[in-house]
């Protein structure tokens, strides 16, 4: 908190919080809900090209 | 094909991390951007036929998620106008999210821009995109890109300098003329 802030470049400050920022959320693990949700649409496309077979 | 319907979920899986940072970065709220991550794979798996394999996932599912949230937008109308005010408000409810306060005052800040300077800072400062991509996501020219860019980073730093001065030195009042004052 002391630092002066124009001791550094406010412009590299941002970037860098920004990418703080993002990143805490790109590292977080996919939560289940996406992971089910891919899989009910891969069966429920799986289930529509078997009738298709049929 | 059962092959290229494997290798897009695949491919969308990869993606997803930085599609919730994405989304969570232009809103601020988990529940809120984990919806419209959730609406835009929905989106996405029911315009596979419109995907190449091989092309940008990641930029593709950008373009849906920002459409989709646009499109929300609108639909919702009159919350729109008083988006920034709403945003605020969940933030205030859910500080814990940011580690430090550092990244909190952070996180205030970038939700005081309009949200196309927003969305530009973000793609390009943060999703690693470069200007090129990030006007074919936004739909508009690369100069347009660039002033958006730019603009957020000058009005980034008003508002963190303010707050920075908050901490010691003028009330809340005249921090904004004399941090004004300074930049001029």
């Amino acid at each position: 908190m002391g630092a002066n802030p124009k001791s550094d470049d406010p412009n590299a400050q941002i970037a860098t919080k920004l990418k703080a920022l993002y990143q805490s959320v790109q590292e977080e693990a996919i939560p289940a809900r996406f992971l089910e949700l891919l899989e009910r649409l891969e069966a429920a496309e799986q289930r529509t090209v078997r009738q298709g077979k049929e | 094909m059962p092959s290229e319907n494997q290798e897009f979920k695949r491919e969308m899986l990869a993606a997803l991390p930085s599609l919730r940072a994405f989304a969570m970065s232009l809103i601020g709220r988990h529940d809120r951007a984990d919806d419209l991550v959730q609406d835009t794979i929905m989106k996405a798996w029911a315009k596979q036929d419109h995907f190449q394999i091989g092309t940008n996932m990641k930029a593709w599912l950008f373009t849906i998620l920002r459409n989709e949230l646009y499109s929300q937008m609108r639909k919702r109308g009159r919350e729109v106008q008083d988006s920034d005010g709403h945003l605020t408000e969940a933030l205030a409810h859910h500080p814990e999210q940011y580690g430090s306060l550092d990244l909190q005052d952070f996180r205030r800040a970038l939700d005081q821009l309009p949200p196309d300077q927003r969305e530009a800072i973000i793609l390009v400062g943060a999703s690693g995109f470069s200007y090129e991509e990030a006007a074919t996501i936004c739909g508009c020219a690369l100069g347009t890109i660039k002033s958006r860019v730019n603009r957020a980073r000058q009005r980034l730093q008003e508002i963190l300098q303010v707050q920075g001065e908050n901490d010691y030195g003028p009330d809340e009042t005249s921090a904004p003329i004399t941090s004004r004052a300074f930049v001029s």
